[in-house]
């Protein structure tokens, strides 16, 4: 392969018995593609016309249920509202009360405080797994099976997943009889269920596979000989951990870490079900805004949600080009 | 081969605890729905018994689950098919550039990202002004697929990427039209990645909660029904429940590995001698 061609594309995901030829033949092809794409003007506009006849299925969804939904929710959030019902109008009222209000400050800052605290964990946990899976296990299949392992969670309910903690936090859960009967301990914890711990325990147990897939999937790509050349050159494993590996890793981190901020920041469900209702982010301000049926507050809200969350994923996005990952 | 590390062992055992981590709880109100029927929540157990899984079947201890099972059932299916077939289209659409296609690549990214009461919000608040009811089959299918689609677009960009097109110059030397080139070749190549959108597709369906809140109407899918059990059952019914849902999803996973397991073991008996040197 010629240097300047790009390194890595070919290795993770589906694990093909031919990559050697695949990536030669491509690099051959490229040239054809290059003369028939500038071939005429009409040439190009049928081209156009195909790309959008393909996508146009995924245009139509993602417009009806995903602009108009945003478009309707700015709209909504200059609405008024009585106790039963809401009205059409341009007022800025839900904003003011929203910006007033020093509830609205503390539970963003809360929101942020889980996701900083989620993201610490799942890295910490996700980085050492894939780590393992990577540079540790030395046959393919294992790789695969283990990897499938790590997965199969997610494709299973978190609600259930999110209920399966009860017996075990509880006051008279596993965690407090056990500590109780080791003696580390004479009265049950209280903070074990229904607290900030239990909450960020839930979003660690649910989303750290978000960590380790792309981390995996970025290491896996690393060209082992590099890790040969750094400890030929001297280097210890820890440096050649932090000199090499994390820095080739950074990609997957930074996708990782746009999932699980995400997924927290828009989080509802797991604080409030996990910290029993005691605990807020800016999801249930919107949900307890919506329970009330107060749809015009609850669409401000989540027009600041959505524009906070945007800000967070393009300051992200700048150190990742997600196209050139996949 | 070399000797193992010690660092080899050290990150073992902490992927196991990860693992232990992971599957614990769900191993344990596996467990615990096995209580007799004087059981609760927690250990011990007292007795143990199928007392929890039998009331899954009395409508009065559960409401309607089995109703919203079947809902949940016949959505994913239908979020399934639809995810694999819009992702496949899609990913066609976007090997080559076409005005248009940065703008609705980045929709996609905001799709995977917008949190999902947003869309819930959005979507319900959409019907209830155009004076459409929300029904799971409507505005919640179209809510889900705001989810699956970008995981099925994401798989398929991987696949694309990696995608060899000289199979495709080849076939259109040999007088392909366009669309039998994807028939044909196309197609067969990248139908184990399809398994895989498709698992998505299914799963991502079946478990989806927030999205779904407000857009599914008056009939519950199952995660919201078992949801709204967390607020008013307190007995390890709710356990034998997560249980047999979990076990369903596991027979769902096991179903679409064996699909592609299969299909490797019958591309590889039907494969022809072709490059291996045989004349």
């Amino acid at each position: 392969m010629t240097p300047g061609a790009p390194a890595i594309p070919f290795r993770a995901g589906a694990p093909s018995s031919n990559e050697t030829p695949a990536m030669t033949d491509q690099a051959i092809a490229k040239p054809a593609v290059r003369t028939r794409v500038s071939a005429s003007r009409l040439g190009a506009l049928s081209h156009h016309a195909a790309g959008w006849l393909l996508a146009a299925p995924l245009a139509l969804v993602l417009a009806v249920f995903l602009v108009l939904p945003i478009v309707m929710i700015v709209i909504v959030s200059f609405w008024g509202a009585t106790e039963f019902s809401i009205y059409p109008d341009f007022q800025w009222d839900n904003y003011r009360f929203l910006f007033g209000s020093d509830v609205t400050y503390r539970v963003f800052l809360n929101t942020f405080k889980y996701a900083a605290i989620t993201w610490a964990f799942t890295l910490l946990i996700g980085f050492t797994v894939a780590y393992f899976l990577a540079f540790h296990v030395r046959t393919l299949g294992w790789q695969v099976a283990l990897f499938l392992l790590c997965t199969i969670p997610f494709w299973t309910s978190n609600i259930i997943r999110m209920i399966s903690w009860i017996p075990f936090l509880g006051r008279n859960g596993l965690a407090n009889s056990t500590l109780i009967s080791w003696g580390v301990i004479d009265e049950p914890l209280e903070w074990l269920l229904f607290s900030d711990f239990s909450v960020i325990l839930a979003f660690v147990h649910l989303y750290t596979l978000f960590m380790v897939v792309p981390i995996f999937n970025t290491m896996m790509r690393i060209d082992r000989s590099l890790i040969e050349a750094a400890s030929d050159a001297g280097a210890s494993g820890w440096q050649t951990l932090w000199h090499v590996v994390i820095p080739l890793t950074k990609p997957g981190i930074m996708i990782g870490t746009i999932f699980v901020v995400t997924l927290v920041m828009g989080d509802f469900i797991t604080v409030r079900f996990m910290s029993g209702s005691q605990s807020a982010n800016v999801g249930r301000l919107i949900s307890n805004d919506i329970g009330l049926l107060q749809y015009p507050s609850a669409s401000a809200t989540a027009v600041i949600l959505l524009i906070t969350v945007l800000m967070v994923i393009g300051i992200l996005l700048r150190f990742v080009d997600i196209r050139k990952e996949l | 081969m070399d000797p193992r590390p010690r660092s080899f062992y050290i990150l073992a055992a902490v992927f196991v605890l990860f693992l232990i981590f992971l599957y614990g709880p769900t191993l344990t109100i596996a467990i615990l729905s096995f209580q007799g029927p004087q059981g609760g929540l927690t250990f011990p157990m007292r007795g143990v018994s199928l007392h929890w899984f039998s009331d899954l079947f009395e409508e009065q201890a559960v409401g309607d689950i089995w109703g919203s099972f079947r809902r949940s059932f016949a959505l994913g299916l239908l979020v399934m098919v639809t995810t694999v077939v819009v992702s496949v289209m899609g990913g066609l659409a976007f090997r080559k550039r076409f005005a248009g296609s940065t703008v609705l690549f980045y929709l996609i990214v905001t799709s995977l990202v917008i949190p999902s009461i947003l869309i819930s919000l959005g979507v319900g608040l959409i019907f209830s002004q155009v004076g459409l009811k929300v029904h799971w089959a409507t505005s919640g299918f179209g809510a889900q697929l705001t989810w699956t689609l970008p995981f099925g677009l994401l798989i398929m960009f991987a696949v694309f990427n990696r995608f060899d097109r000289a199979y495709e110059e080849a076939a259109r030397d040999l007088g392909a039209s366009p669309w039998q080139t994807v028939r044909h070749v196309v197609l067969p190549i990248i139908a184990p990645s399809l398994i895989g959108v498709a698992l998505f597709g299914f799963t991502l369906s079946y478990d989806e909660f927030a999205r779904t809140l407000l857009t599914a109407g008056s009939y519950n899918t199952l995660p919201l029904e078992i949801f709204g059990m967390t607020t008013n059952v307190t007995t390890p019914v709710i356990f034998a429940l997560g249980t047999l849902t979990t076990v369903f999803s596991f027979a769902v996973i096991g179903v679409f590995f064996l699909v592609l397991w299969l299909s490797g073991r019958r591309r590889a008996r039907q494969g022809t001698d072709a490059g291996k040197g045989m004349v």
